[in-house]
């Protein structure tokens, strides 16, 4: 087998659903976009830091979530150790939040959406309202007087939309599993969209600086070396 | 006994309020925070990549 007939299988054209999809996936996506080493030069900008401020975030929230669903309310509510780890949670979220409302105000105010960026946008936000429901259901597992009090005003905030039909926030088995494995499992989804979204069609330019973004000026490969 | 029933171990928050606005003191620090933190992100400079500052200099 020569190297011409081993490479055929790239440039065969598909026949199946498989081969289709992988051509779209090569054509959307190719390693160069989704694992890229450079960036435009717009992107050296702390606002543009908060995004991934708020997936390290997440990562945590997933780590310390992972860790109190192991060991149990019995060890994160009595032994020293697991209030550590449920207050690293907790403290996750409250910085989660921060960051993702803070990448959100940065995004809205340079109109992110541009250049056919609504479809991120809008997964962006969908995460944003996915998470007060895990915010909501995590508050009310805290099994104190402060959840109680929050249980029994979103009552009646959730019977009123509607959506008290479905779920009890009373219902304590049922807002543990809806926030250890529901919506964790739907916020993981639609970010992973979110971000690959952002892979494909690129970081959002500023307004001013739209006409000329692809411009690299953070150079790290061995041809901007050489230009040099 | 009776007495610690009674007492509800959570502390109430201080509040502000101006006429039809009411918000939490944690609240309005994390309100606060996040509002310096967006306009500290668009004022301070980023730190350049050494590759630039290498031909900078």
């Amino acid at each position: 087998m020569n190297a011409e007939t081993a490479g055929s299988h790239e440039t065969a054209p598909a026949t199946t659903w498989i081969g289709r999809t992988r051509e779209y996936l090569e054509r959307k996506l190719p390693y160069e976009k989704l694992l890229p080493e450079t960036q435009p030069s717009y992107v050296a900008s702390w606002i543009y830091v908060f995004g991934v401020l708020t997936l390290g975030a997440l990562a945590m929230i997933v780590l310390s979530g992972a860790l109190l669903s192991l060991k149990g309310p019995a060890w994160y509510h009595v032994s020293s150790t697991g209030l550590f780890a449920n207050s690293l949670h907790y403290w996750s979220v409250q910085l989660f939040f921060m960051f993702m409302v803070i990448h959100m105000a940065g995004k809205f105010w340079m109109a992110a959406w541009r250049g056919k960026r609504a479809k991120t946008w809008i997964t962006g936000v969908v995460a944003f309202v996915v998470s007060i429901g895990a915010g909501l259901t995590g508050y009310v597992l805290q099994t104190n007087f402060d959840s109680q009090w929050i249980a029994f005003e979103a009552k009646d905030g959730l019977n009123a939309s509607g959506i008290g039909a479905w779920f009890n926030v009373a219902n304590v088995g049922q807002d543990m599993l809806i926030h250890v494995f529901l919506l964790p499992a739907v916020i993981a989804v639609i970010v992973a969209i979110h971000v690959l979204l952002v892979r494909v069609h690129g970081v959002v330019p500023p307004i001013d600086a739209a006409k000329i973004a692809e411009v690299p000026i953070l150079q790290q490969t061995p041809q901007a070396e050489e230009a040099r | 006994m009776i007495d610690f029933a009674l007492r509800v171990p959570a502390e109430v928050a201080t509040y502000f309020t101006w006429g039809w606005v009411s918000v939490s003191v944690p609240n309005l620090i994390v309100i606060v925070t996040m509002i310096a933190l967006f306009v500290l992100a668009l004022l301070l400079p980023f730190p350049r990549d050494r590759h630039d500052s290498r031909n900078d200099s």
